[in-house]
């Protein structure tokens, strides 16, 4: 008797391990499952979100692809030093080029001066107050300005009240504004970057703050700040709408000799051949020409920055 | 002993003198030029406003919220709603495009992607970024909206999809490399303690680090939305400059910017109420974008968690 229920107990606590068993499996399958599909969904998105990204890079090719094709036969000699003509076989950009390299002289000495000063005066010199922060919230507020705004303030009081009409120095100075909060803000990155034990050791030699900033922080500085201005001064080299809005023509027979001559810029001549592209289908081909040698300078300031960058600039 | 006490005099007197004059004139001066950003900025809103205000008291207010927009005709009508439609129509499409492909190419970069892909990848958004747009436009206009007739007939040579998904792929940079920004600032313990628990690294991206990150997300959408509603070239060159008001997307459409183009390159004289709309539709535009821009700033001080 008590040995036959013993055996009985054994049986029952066998089947129950054996139930719990085949729960133990059944539930462990379910998790697995639930696991891998967690593992491929995973999987599958990592893929998808990796499509995004080489959705741009694709996008960017074709662009390229399309404005090589258009440019194609039209870029030469002839095309880069002759003058506008109504005849699309005859038209050359040299107008435009020089109008451009015109522009980007008034631009680049006015607003690495004022930029640079600017941001020295807010990172060195600025006490924490309302003044100060007041400064800082205008200058990235803008920098959001549409660019079609400081067109029409170009218009409005270098335009009209200075009385500069389209000329080069109205459009410079409306670039000039236009790119100075960018210039500003990598300035200010470029400052900040220089340890401050460097500018403590020039103070502990007896260097007031202006002497320090000349001589220590600025040196220190440089590359940063040069490679700040070279990329704000390509985004003017692109800029078209402030111009537009100025009223700059595009039909320049003469070259322009002063600052306070009529001119044309790359940009603009794209965006009217672009325009003219209905009427005759050979302006497409000038537009993407014309866009060519505006990339190509924009790859040149833009390597220039990166050599600039890497060669010079010391991470402290 | 009296060279001495001479040179430390002399220290003190040059010390003295320096001070003085460098260490008081040149934050002055600085200030000066520095406050020449606040010039602009005052320059543009005043300007703005005082043009603006010659156009509102020669249109009545009426007339201006109308959809009814003539500027050229001899009997002349200033309704801006067209202009409103077309912005709006196109900044959306634009972020119906730059929104999830901006995000995921963010999250692709923050989270999945190895290093060398991320080398690789991130000079190639700061290259998108760095095109002009007017490059863009002429993409637009000679490629996009060609390739989109094959697809979709009767789609006008100037409508609103071509420049729209255009200004679309021209934002997708802003997008990712600000949300990116956004998700690498969220502290790696939070990351570890979702795998540690056995997430996989997309429920620890969409449920930790996205939420986590969800200010800086959202404050970058803002700011692209702000970029669509300033955009000029883009759409001066392919959405056309019918300033019809309608909701047909294969149409053409005008955007504010756009309008201050066209109007500008054309022969408005000065004096002139056309003259005047410019600076109405440009101190819309203004409001619309410095309203974007805080309130980009507003969410991120507001919702951003500190860790």
């Amino acid at each position: 008797m008590d040995y036959q229920e013993q055996i009985n107990i054994k049986k029952i606590k066998k089947e129950k391990t054996n139930i719990n068993k085949k729960q133990n499996n059944y539930t462990f399958e379910i998790s697995r499952k639930r696991i891998n599909n967690r593992i491929l969904l995973n999987n599958i998105l990592k893929k998808v979100f990796s499509l995004s990204t080489v959705f741009a890079l694709l996008v960017l090719g074709l662009l390229f692809y399309r404005i090589a094709i258009d440019a194609k036969g039209w870029i030469d000699l002839q095309f880069l030093t002759s003058n506008l003509s109504i005849f699309a076989e005859k038209a050359g950009i040299k107008g435009a080029i020089i109008g451009t390299v015109w522009l980007m002289l008034i631009v680049a000495p006015i607003t690495m001066s004022i930029g640079v000063i600017t941001a020295i005066y807010l990172e060195e010199y600025a006490e924490k107050n309302k003044l100060s922060a007041f400064l800082k919230v205008n200058i990235s507020n803008l920098a959001g300005v549409p660019s079609v705004i400081f067109g029409l303030l170009g218009l409005t009081v270098f335009g009209r009240l200075m009385n500069l009409g389209s000329s080069i120095l109205a459009g410079g100075l409306t670039m000039s504004l236009l790119v100075l909060p960018i210039i500003v803000v990598s300035s200010q990155e470029a400052l900040k970057s220089v340890p401050s034990y460097m500018k403590e050791a020039s103070y502990a030699l007896g260097a007031d703050k202006w002497t320090t900033i000349r001589k220590v922080v600025l040196p220190v500085a440089l590359p940063g700040i040069l490679t700040g201005s070279i990329l704000s001064l390509s985004r003017a080299i692109g800029e078209t709408a402030p111009l537009v809005v100025l009223g700059i023509p595009t039909l320049i027979m003469k070259y322009p000799t002063s600052a306070m001559d009529n001119f044309t810029a790359l940009p603009i001549q794209i965006y009217y051949w672009t325009l003219d592209a209905v009427l005759t289908r050979e302006y497409a081909n000038l537009a993407a020409a014309t866009i060519v040698v505006l990339l190509a300078i924009l790859f040149l300031m833009n390597s220039i920055a990166i050599i600039i960058r890497n060669k010079f600039q010391k991470r402290y | 002993m009296e060279d001495k006490t001479n040179v430390r005099s002399l220290i003190q007197k040059n010390a003295g003198q320096r001070n003085h004059i460098n260490e008081k004139v040149v934050p002055k001066i600085f200030l000066i030029i520095a406050s020449i950003s606040i010039l602009t900025t005052i320059g543009i809103i005043f300007t703005l406003i005082f043009d603006a205000s010659k156009f509102f008291s020669a249109v009545p207010l009426r007339e201006v919220f109308s959809t009814d927009l003539n500027p050229l005709s001899k009997d002349p009508s200033f309704g801006i709603l067209p202009l409103i439609n077309g912005t709006i129509i196109t900044s959306l499409i634009a972020m119906v495009v730059a929104a999830p492909i901006g995000l995921t190419a963010a999250m692709y970069l923050s989270e999945f992607a190895t290093d060398r892909a991320r080398k690789v990848l991130k000079p190639i958004m700061e290259l998108l970024a760095g095109i002009p747009t007017i490059v863009y436009g002429f993409f637009a206009y000679s490629f996009v909206t060609p390739l989109l007739m094959k697809v979709i007939p009767g789609l006008g040579a100037k409508n609103v999809i071509s420049p729209g998904i255009v200004m679309g792929i021209m934002i997708i940079p802003l997008v990712a490399s600000l949300s990116e920004d956004a998700m690498s600032s969220v502290p790696d313990a939070m990351r570890e303690g979702a795998l540690g628990l056995g997430s996989t690294k997309l429920e620890v991206t969409l449920k930790v680090v996205v939420p986590a990150a969800i200010s800086g997300i959202m404050a970058s959408f803002v700011l692209a939305i702000s970029r669509a509603i300033g955009e000029t070239m883009i759409v001066a060159i392919a959405s056309g400059s019918s300033k019809n008001f309608t909701f047909d997307l294969t149409k053409s459409m005008q955007t504010m910017t756009a309008y201050i183009v066209e109007f500008t390159s054309g022969d408005a004289g000065s004096g002139t109420v056309g003259y005047y709309s410019l600076y109405a539709v440009g101190l819309l535009l203004f409001i619309f974008t410095l309203g974007m821009n805080l309130l980009a700033q507003y969410i991120t001080h507001k919702y951003r968690e500190e860790y």
